[in-house]
């Protein structure tokens, strides 16, 4: 048997997530639910699969117990593999020094000898907080045919948003000449999309040199692409024109959630070219009751609809009483909105229960969140933006 | 837990119920309730009850099933030791395979010898049940019986070949009767036994040496009085599908609650999943009373209707009192009343189809109307 793989992803997974607030209390951001029935993750390690990369180091950090069970053996992805599949990779004690994961590229200096096993010719580094479908397979090809030692996936981007981002200048045949992270005035609206791939020898060596230097912060935007330009490595970018979102704040959240929505959907989940592989829910097909109302929505299985759903995404198991309104928002696994409750413009998490004629959030661009396993108290009212995660009585 | 019980499910013994819909597969692969085929009940019980070891019987068409079970992970069947075990014919040129159930037994007593369990518990896939193997065992064992016959109370018997039996306030049965007319409700045998492994290769050995081809008939009814038979009464939900109106009638119960709560509130139903997206109701999409599985795509009008995985209803389309199996896509302008469809159905634009609840109207699977 090839003791060898070609290309091997690192997944970046230890991100707390911190401006989901609530809704990372307790769980890392790829493991927060997402379009009725994925986590955020499943994108990343489905695009994996369907690219033909079946070894992937998952790094976690920030409150990796949900994330890791959630993985597991990596069956669900068909990442249960003998030699290669998916693998848990977490800090851990060695014997010269042991620490946490500081920085991004840090994490995956530290697992330097993961990656050597397979003895790989091509790093894929990943995000695991993108909502997209991309087939790595063609960025590697791109990577082989401009001998780069790095390639960057890079997409257009609004220019007044681009200062969010970390923004490439490329010249014309898409060489970088110029790395920006987060620039106050940018010259481009060329954003990265945090995944690189890289040259194995030269990531190693980079990574090396990096871990060295006390200057360093240990990041990939920050630190290690801009050492490898400044001396002078062949480094392109792959231009992606797909859908992609960066779900990292409550809006980009819900805004990513209601793009699954409708008939041509800006985010298609269903294509059966390109399956979006997840863990299934155990629970029989979702049941519709009389006087309910349907409209514009996602729905799980388990689900027991008596109420009016519009414009919505409802997560396995989900329950809305008969009157209960629910528009414009998220619903997670598990979570009640009872009789004559009213939701709207809101994520809520897991297993909540929204009492009686409770009102959680208003129309208008402000989300209103309410954090895993809380309880809304009949008749309550929640205002539009609130973020909850304590069980609230309305006073 | 089902003290150390091996499961054996025979997938094919009841094909003839359904004609119509087990003609190119086994009664195990036959759809039920949105998302299942028969066997993951069946499957599912045992799972739950700790019985990790499950011989299944099959005779012939059974490419679907194998599909369906794939390497039984779903089940948390893909086991080192046990987990799910095909169990094909197997005869040599002198010998046809076999068509009884005591001819299937003996075609499997290599299997049941090579295992180590205790008790064996043996089931058709001609029901519907919310059942505990370990309670049944553990009533068996307490009443150091022979044989244990699960029963239900039912209202007459759908299917052409049944047998009611009489136990007494023990449970006792004194007597077996085979397609008796029935009158009212009757314990009627619900295709599930026990018995201890070591007592069921004895009882095949011994109908091989006798020439016996009947478990019904040269065994049970012949021993009712010498042997141990009891009857364990089965409370819980049982839906039996004998026949196409009762395959439509115990699919569309699944829209009551009481009868949901029963067979799916308990615990979980394993089945094979498909990565399908959750299903998307669009913009004019009226949906009513209905039990919806994943992956659909609906715009038109859905009443009373049990829909399987990845039906599309389009726009203006109305369907009543239907189910609608895995990948059916309905066109636009379409009425379907009282209808069945199998798996893959194309139902163009524009057309009308309606049966009624005592004969739906049956699509075969793959038909483009």
């Amino acid at each position: 048997m090839l003791r060898k793989k070609e290309c091997v992803a690192m997944l970046l997974a230890g991100g707390q997530g911190s401006r989901l607030y609530a809704l990372t209390n307790d769980i890392a951001k790829p493991a927060v639910a997402f379009g009725a029935k994925y986590r955020i993750i499943d994108f990343a390690l489905s695009n994996c699969i369907n690219s033909g990369i079946d070894t992937v180091g998952v790094l976690t950090q920030y409150q990796p117990l949900e994330l890791n069970e959630y993985i597991g053996n990596g069956q669900p992805w068909d990442l249960d593999r003998a030699f290669g599949g998916v693998h848990i990779l977490s800090p851990y004690q060695g014997k010269k020094r042991s620490s946490w994961f500081e920085g991004t590229a840090n994490a995956i200096y530290q697992n330097i000898d993961f990656m050597k096993r397979y003895d790989p010719d091509y790093i894929l580094i990943l995000s695991g907080d993108h909502i997209y479908k991309m087939d790595y397979a063609k960025m590697l090809r791109a990577h082989k045919e401009t001998g780069a030692d790095c390639t960057v996936a890079a997409i257009e981007v609004p220019l007044k948003e681009a200062s969010r981002f970390g923004i490439l200048n490329t010249r014309e045949d898409g060489s970088i000449y110029e790395f920006e992270e987060k620039p106050k005035a940018p010259k481009s609206n060329l954003a990265s999309m945090g995944v690189y791939i890289f040259t194995a020898e030269k990531l190693f060596k980079y990574l090396e040199a990096d871990d060295e230097d006390p200057a360093s912060s240990k990041d990939f935007g920050k630190d290690v692409l801009p050492a490898m330009l400044a001396a002078g490595e062949k480094m392109f970018t792959y231009r992606f024109d797909g859908y992609w979102k960066d779900v990292g704040t409550i809006s980009s959240l819900w805004e990513s959630n209601m793009d699954l929505l409708g008939k041509d959907p800006a985010f298609d989940v269903s294509d059966p070219d390109w399956k979006i592989h997840s863990r299934n829910p155990l629970a029989p097909p979702e049941y519709v009751g009389k006087n309910a109302v349907l409209e514009n929505s996602m729905v799980a299985l388990g689900c027991e609809i008596e109420g009016t759903v519009r414009n919505s995404l409802l997560a396995a198991g989900v329950t809305v009483e008969e009157g209960a309104v629910v528009e414009d928002s998220v619903i997670m696994a598990g979570t009640i909105i009872k009789k004559g409750a009213c939701v709207r413009y809101a994520i809520i998490d897991e297993d909540v229960t929204v009492g009686e004629n409770a009102t959680v959030g208003e129309k208008g661009d402000k989300i209103s969140v309410l954090g895993r396993g809380i309880s809304i108290a009949d008749g309550a009212f929640v205002a539009g933006g609130k973020i909850l995660d304590k069980d609230y009585s309305g006073e | 837990m089902a003290r150390s019980t091996v499961g054996v499910i025979f997938s094919h013994l009841s094909d003839d119920n359904l004609p119509e819909i087990a003609n190119r597969r086994t009664m195990a692969s036959v759809p039920f309730g949105g998302r299942y085929r028969l066997i993951d009940f069946a499957l599912s019980n045992m799972v739950n009850s700790g019985v990790t070891t499950v011989g299944i019987v099959v005779k012939n068409n059974y490419q679907s099933l194998i599909d369906h079970l794939g390497s039984g992970k779903e089940w948390d069947l893909a086991r080192k030791d046990g987990g799910i075990i095909l169990l094909p014919p197997y005869s040599d040129e002198t010998e046809a395979p076999y068509t009884t159930r005591l001819e299937a037994l003996m075609g499997i007593t290599g299997f049941l010898t090579h295992r180590t369990e205790e008790y064996v518990v043996l089931t058709d896939c001609d029901g519907v049940a919310h059942m505990d193997i370990a309670d049944i065992v553990r009533f068996h064992e307490e009443k150091k019986a022979d044989i244990t016959m699960v029963y239900h109370e039912e209202e007459g018997a759908g299917s052409s070949y049944y047998m009611t039996l009489s136990p007494d306030e023990t449970g006792r049965v004194k007597e077996i009767e085979i397609n008796p007319r029935i009158r009212g409700k009757v314990d009627l045998y619900i295709n599930v036994m026990v018995m201890s492994r070591e007592f069921l290769i004895n009882t095949i050995q011994d109908a091989v040496t006798r020439g016996f081809s009947s478990f019904g008939r040269d065994i049970l009814t012949k021993n009712v009085g010498t042997l141990r038979i009891f009857g364990y009464r089965h409370e819980g939900y049982y839906a039996s599908v004998a026949r196409l109106k009762d395959y439509y009638a115990r699919n569309m119960e699944l829209l009551d609650k009481k009868v949901r709560d029963e067979l799916f509130g308990a615990r979980d139903i394993y089945t094979k999943v498909r990565d399908s997206a959750p299903t998307r109701y669009l913009t004019g999409a009226t949906v009513s009373n209905s039990l919806i599985s994943d992956g659909c795509v609906i715009e038109g009008r859905v009443e009373n209707c049990i829909l399987f995985r990845g039906v599309k209803v389009g726009k203006g389309s109305v369907v009543k009192n239907s189910i609608i199996m895995q990948d059916t896509a309905i066109g636009s302008d379409v009425s379907l009343e009282c209808v069945i469809t199998d798996k893959n159905v194309v139902i163009r634009d524009g057309r009308r189809l309606s049966g009624c609840e005592e004969q739906p109207y049956f699509v075969p699977k793959g038909r483009m109307l």
